[in-house]
């Protein structure tokens, strides 16, 4: 129920009482609503569903995550541990 | 394959009692119903039938194909080629195509319906090998048409004629009344001729076979899309849409065979692919990781929810050839202007006929579809 | 994309399966709620590569496939109407109703549009003074917000053309219901990572408690939910029955409060029907009786509506996640994508036709 992706936020302004947003997807852009990201700032990402951001998207925490899971990987190799095959 | 027998009546919901009216009788209030509800979910022609995916295919299969029977007609293929008769001619083989064009907006970023019409059918030619020579083209205008927009794109046409070297020699004009023809619709007609030891064609494909692709897939559609503004994004793709022609003899001057040409227009390369594994009775492999996909048509398909292998190219073909010749048509391909991006996306297996399957980039496999109808983006 | 393509990293994925592999010492049944995931599982083969010992049961988060029929006749109903411009989320035109769909209404000169925002709907209201604009409001917690929008809008700028067709639901209820079956199977829970991200997660907590199970908040990508999945793997085998989120990114526990305050400004919680699965207490969304004159079900009166369920479709056991897609006798024969008998054949994320787009066989 939530095709939600995430977009760099471009360009902000105000429209009919709402903070609206220019929204950046890797080279497509759309118009996108940011009332619900009343904080959001230009160059910030955040999930756009439908046409809204719903939310921010948390880069640190994000990058941290894929840190770790990178760094689990180097570590279980380096102690030998071998994956599963794949099926 | 009417669904109505399979129905019974329900309890309604929060409604209760009894219903003694259905749908079509309900005439409360308000200005009536102007559209009666069809009884079978198909009995009419849906937008859906001209996508080029499953229901088009079943239009052709169900009306067209039985009507008009012939052998030429069900090879298939993108042109049919066609015997001449040696006691007239001293033989040679004639490749026929024809195409409508219906396309809003007329004029787009990248090109127009104009350049769509020729460079579609000379496409079509070139799919089976033929060198294309003459187009013919029919006009359907609609009254108010502006007289600079016909200028424009009949000018392009000519642009895109002397592309492809080919001319158009013969034509037709009528009008429609306003609210008809969305402006203008095209029908073009090609003809070419097939060189000697040609044998090029939807049933040619291989096990063992490499899939190439001539270039990124998917911007003709897209940038269609964004020109019609009603799902209202922008972006800088431009259609592809452009004559194959030239592409096409530089791979057969390579001297590899040449098994299946296709050019995966409506339905994108899915359709293109599962027509051929069907034709050919072949499994068609795809790598997601190798798929040529410019990063602003990802970036529409995921905000959409579009399968990239569904939308439409128009200066794109898909190559199948002996997995020896591979790195040279390769080569030929990025060589010319319309192949810079060429790439190998595939191979050929027995098994499971008549599939196209994706090995996705985790490692996982799944089925790739013909495409359905119409192209609808997804909230979920 | 980025914070997309990082996602779907191959390398990354095959660790956290391998992880789940050395994990697991018996059989567990796990349950995706949203339909967008069950599309995800099974478009990227996940559920292949999975151990054996896993078993992922498809849950009915799927809004089109739960609007009851009804619904959808009266929206057909209202499609028609010659005063009407019909829009609608791409998602919807292919729904069978009772003897049409939204495609056919088209064919047959109704106005209908697909829109990509509820807030391009009320674009086409200002444009078209003279005509009713009707907008499907359907979804889970993810879409209430702009849906809700979308009528406050319309409200502040007194647009007296704009209406909606409002079929809302939400996930908690739902999950309750499934584990309050007799015969729930379901012994974890992968919770909708954008539901969550309106709603956070706070509202599991209870339902984990008093249940005894895990709920991972999961999100979309082939690396999120094979995270989700090991995490509640890892709670199984240890016992554990706690609401984890796995979707850090876009996930807090209190979730987005801006967006909450909206919708509890246009919605209040109703009684709903789910098509296929019966009556859920308080799992639906209505609208507030203040702004009620944005009903469009109230606005049109379409008169009775006979509705007629396809008698061989299992629909509502699929999304009760008690059968699989292929356990059905009209599977890809009498009921594909082109012909469908019921809703999650035709909804994109439906689980039918995720089985059958992406792994027939």
């Amino acid at each position: 129920m939530c095709l939600g992706i995430p977009g760099k936020i471009v360009e902000t302004w105000e429209k009919d009482g709402l903070k609206m947003g220019r929204v950046d997807f890797g080279g497509v852009t759309r118009e996108v609503c940011l009332a619900y990201v009343p904080e959001a700032e230009v160059d910030d990402y955040a999930i756009i569903h439908v046409g809204f951001a719903i939310n921010l998207l948390d880069e640190e925490e994000a990058r941290s995550t894929l840190e770790m899971l990178h760094e689990l990987g180097e570590v279980e190799s380096e102690l030998g541990l071998e994956s599963a095959s794949s099926p | 394959m009417s669904r109505s027998h399979h129905r019974k009546p329900a309890e309604t919901g929060s409604g209760g009692g009894e219903n003694h009216a259905s749908i079509d009788e309900t005439h409360t209030g308000g200005p009536e119903l102007s559209c009666p509800m069809p009884l079978s979910h198909r009995e009419g022609i849906v937008l859906g039938h001209g996508s080029g995916g499953k229901l088009t295919a079943e239009l052709i299969e169900r009306i067209f194909y039985p009507a008009l029977e012939n052998p030429l007609l069900l090879r298939g293929d993108d042109a049919a080629v066609a015997e001449l008769p040696a006691e007239l001619t001293g033989g040679g083989r004639l490749a026929l195509s024809t195409d409508a064009h219906i396309v809003r907006p007329l004029v787009f970023p990248g090109g127009d319906i104009g350049r769509l019409a020729v460079c579609g059918t000379v496409n079509d030619l070139a799919m089976v090998g033929a060198r294309p020579l003459w187009l013919t083209a029919s006009f359907v205008l609609e009254e108010g048409l502006e007289t600079e927009v016909l200028q424009q794109i009949v000018a392009s046409m000519q642009t895109a004629a002397a592309e492809a070297g080919i001319t158009v020699v013969a034509g037709d004009t009528k009008v429609a009344e306003k609210g008809l023809a969305d402006g203008l619709y095209i029908s073009t007609t090609g003809i070419g001729v097939v060189p000697a030891g040609r044998e090029t064609g939807g049933a040619g494909a291989r096990p063992g076979d490499a899939v190439l692709v001539s270039g990124t897939l998917g911007d003709h559609g897209i940038a269609v899309l964004a020109a019609r503004g009603e799902l209202a994004f922008e972006t800088a793709i431009v259609s592809d849409v452009a004559p194959l022609n030239g592409l096409v003899e530089a791979l057969y001057e390579t001297g590899a065979e040449v098994h299946t040409l296709r050019d995966p227009t409506r339905g994108g390369a899915a359709a293109a692919l599962n027509e051929i594994a069907r034709q050919s009775g072949v499994a068609i492999v795809l790598e997601e990781g190798s798929l040529p996909i410019r990063p602003a048509v990802a970036g529409a398909c995921e905000m959409l929810g579009f399968d990239p292998l569904h939308v439409a190219n128009e200066g794109k073909l898909i190559a199948i050839v002996p997995a020896s010749d591979a790195e040279r048509i390769l080569d030929a391909m990025r060589a010319h202007p319309h192949g810079t991006e060429a790439r190998l996306i595939g191979r050929v297996e027995a098994e499971p006929a008549a599939r196209v399957l994706l090995q996705t980039g985790i490692g996982g496999t799944r089925i790739v579809d013909m495409p359905t109808g119409e192209l609808l983006p997804r909230i979920c | 994309m980025k914070y997309l393509d990082e996602y779907r990293d191959g390398d990354l994925v095959r660790r956290v399966l391998a992880e789940i592999e050395v994990a697991v010492t018996r059989p567990w049944t796990l349950m995706e709620i949203c339909g967008g995931q069950t599309h995800s599982i099974v478009r990227s083969g996940l559920d292949r590569l999975l151990p054996d010992e896993i078993t992922l049961v498809h849950g009915p988060g799927c809004p089109v496939c739960i609007t009851p029929l009804e619904k959808i006749d009266r929206a057909l109903a209202i499609a028609c109407r010659k005063d009407v411009i019909f829009t609608s989320y791409g998602d919807m035109l292919r729904v069978p109703g009772s003897r049409s769909d939204l495609f056919s209404v088209r064919a047959a000169g109704g106005d209908v549009r697909v829109v990509y925002s509820p807030l391009d709907a009320l674009t086409i209201a200002r444009d078209n003074p003279d005509k009713e604009v009707v907008f499907f409001a359907i979804g889970f917690e993810t879409t209430a917000p702009p849906n809700a929008m979308a009528v406050l809008q319309a409200d502040r700028l007194g647009l007296e053309n704009f209406s909606v067709i409002v079929s809302h639901a939400a996930v908690p209820p739902a999950i309750r219901a499934i584990l309050s079956w007799p015969e729930n199977l379901v012994q974890g829970f992968l919770a909708a990572g954008h539901v969550c991200a309106v709603m956070g997660y706070w509202e599991y907590e209870p339902l984990a408690a008093e249940f005894g199970i895990p709920i991972v908040v999961t999100g979309f990508e082939p690396l999120d939910l094979v995270r989700g999945i090991a995490a509640a793997v890892h709670q199984l085998e240890a016992g554990r029955t706690e609401v984890e989120n796995a979707y850090g990114r876009a996930v807090s526990r209190e979730g987005n409060r801006s967006a909450q305050d909206l919708i509890a400004r246009v919605f209040e919680p109703c009684d709903r029907t789910w098509r296929g699965i019966g009556a859920i207490a308080q799992s639906g969304l209505t609208l507030r009786s203040e702004l009620a004159r944005f009903d469009a079900e109230t606005r049109f009166d379409v008169g009775e509506i006979e509705t007629a369920e396809s008698d061989i479709c299992i629909a509502g056991e699929i999304l009760q996640g008690r059968k699989k897609p292929v356990d059905c006798p009209a599977f890809g024969t009498e009921c594909t994508p082109e012909n469908p008998l019921g809703a999650t054949m035709v909804s994109s994320e439906g689980a039918c036709a995720a089985y059958y787009k992406y792994g027939r066989e």
